[in-house]
């Protein structure tokens, strides 16, 4: 036990990231987040599983705000989050987040929809904005699609261009709120793949996802949340080999045997 | 066709029947009434968009007492009659308060303080018409440019006004048609626009029908268009989802 909380110490010591501490939310009468816990390392692949209504995507959206928390603290490479205003946006543009719904810019060409960012919030000049915006689009494999407009991609593709445009504000940290739930099964590789080689460059991730093959291969650590809470932290070998809760087992069990 | 030479004019039977029939005409300059019908819808329509974009923006806003003083707004202005609305402006802005707009000459005074009635009145339809608009964005939109660091400005003018307005050329349109329509209360203050051409001449003369007629044929020319027009921008920037 000891030896446990000193190695958690040094590692805190060392290069956390993201750090939420006793961090509730409640939905009305709802209590979605419950004294959560959670540290992220910088350059650490850490993926959130759990069964729907878990709190996983909410604890996902609280890390840029976009759900506000009741009590506890997120602290963002050292510094707490900021309320609503300029700091806020500021600190928001340092996270990259992914929806499931991709939520591209709906009047804007693909090409638009990831210089934006870059022109107006981080005020880079246009032509330096298109050529990153272009090697972006050719890095996640779209680059041919540049001039379309969202709708007349395929969710796949609408998916990866979503990626870019949180890549092109060189985030600190990326999150991904299931980014592959509301695809068609033939286009969730093309996304997971643009995913695995972001986690082999480096990438910091948060990763909400159902996608069990991603977590074995990709992450660091795998947290597993129910009803508000981590029931369990663990690799992804220990998770899916020998999961310790009776919780996680039975979800496991749910998931892998059909 | 037999046509005497020097007499085409004379000669023809059509015209000098149009002569007779709209006989009546003569003396009155319609066009200048109706251009100042125009000049009045124009400026109107450019005020309230503005105004009635910035009232949806504090409607949709995080600051109570905006959202507070828009719905106020609102409520009151839109449930008000135009008619009092125009009177007051000159009742109760010129005549008692002494508000002249920066003009000097009655007819432009009056001009003025009915373009200011109509934008008060209109901007509060524009208004909804926007809100409306802005509730077909989906909360998506705007969640993906606050990821990305834009503030609620910029979320506002560069993500959500452009979607909303593609979305409500349609109802812009009927509050425009409207509003052509409702300058004809600028008569009430003595504006020299259409309507108050038509009141001097039902008085004038005998072909009561046939004037308002004219009249009325004046406002379709104005109003047709404009919605043929705008329908064909509503399609053509139309967001596809």
């Amino acid at each position: 036990m000891t030896e446990v909380s000193v190695a958690k110490d040094s590692v805190a010591a060392t290069d956390d990231l993201v750090v939420l501490s006793s961090v509730n939310k409640h939905f009305g009468a709802l209590h979605v987040l419950q004294d959560i816990d959670l540290t992220i390392a910088r350059g650490e692949v850490v993926v959130v599983i759990g069964p729907s209504g878990s709190g996983k995507s909410t604890l996902c959206r609280t890390i840029n705000r976009l759900e506000a928390i009741d009590s506890g603290t997120i602290l963002i490479d050292g510094k707490p989050l900021p309320d609503e205003g300029r700091e806020l946006a500021r600190l928001r543009a340092d996270v990259g987040m992914v929806f499931q719904s991709f939520n591209l810019f709906a009047h804007k060409t693909v090409l638009e929809n990831v210089m934006l960012g870059q022109v107006k919030v981080r005020r880079t000049d246009k032509h330096k904005a298109e050529e990153k915006a272009r090697g972006l689009l050719d890095r996640v494999g779209v680059g041919t699609q540049a001039d379309k407009y969202p709708a007349q991609l395929s969710g796949g593709q609408q998916q990866r261009v979503a990626i870019a445009r949180a890549l092109a504000m060189d985030p600190k940290v990326m999150l991904f709120d299931e980014p592959t739930s509301a695809l068609d099964p033939e286009m969730i590789n093309e996304v997971l793949e643009v995913m695995q080689q972001l986690a082999r460059d480096g990438m910091t991730m948060v990763v909400v996802t159902h996608e069990m093959g991603f977590a074995r291969s990709a992450a660091n650590r795998v947290v597993f949340m129910a009803d508000g809470r981590i029931v369990e932290e663990a690799t992804p070998d220990q998770f899916f080999s020998n999961p310790r809760s009776d919780r996680a087992k039975d979800f496991l069990s749910k998931i892998l045997h059909h | 066709m037999r046509r005497p030479r020097g007499a085409a004019h004379r000669g023809n039977p059509h015209a000098e029947a149009r002569e007779i029939v709209f006989d009546f005409l003569e003396g009155y300059d319609l066009l200048g009434a109706f251009w100042v019908t125009v000049q009045l819808t124009l400026l109107s329509a450019v005020g309230s968009l503005i105004w009635g974009t910035l009232l949806a923006a504090m409607r949709v806003g995080p600051v109570p007492l905006m959202r507070g003083f828009g719905t106020a707004y609102v409520n009151i202005v839109r449930n008000i009659p135009l008619t009092v609305i125009i009177l007051f402006t000159s009742l109760g802005l010129n005549q008692t308060l002494g508000i002249s707009l920066g003009a000097h000459n009655f007819d432009t005074i009056n001009f003025r303080l009915a373009v200011l009635g109509l934008i008060a009145y209109t901007s509060a339809f524009v208004c909804e018409a926007i809100r409306a608009g802005i509730n077909t964005v989906p909360v998506g939109q705007a969640e993906a440019a606050r990821a990305i660091g834009l503030s609620f400005t910029q979320v506002l003018t560069l993500i959500v006004l452009p979607q909303a307005f593609r979305s409500v050329v349609g109802p812009l349109t009927n509050v425009l048609i409207a509003l052509t329509k409702n300058t004809t209360v600028a008569a009430a203050i003595g504006v020299a626009e259409a309507a108050l051409l038509m009141k001097k001449m039902l008085e004038n003369e005998a072909q009561l029908l046939l004037i308002s007629a004219v009249f009325a044929f004046g406002f379709v020319c104005l109003t047709l268009p404009t919605g043929l027009i705008l329908g064909w921008v509503g399609k053509k920037v139309a967001v596809k989802r």
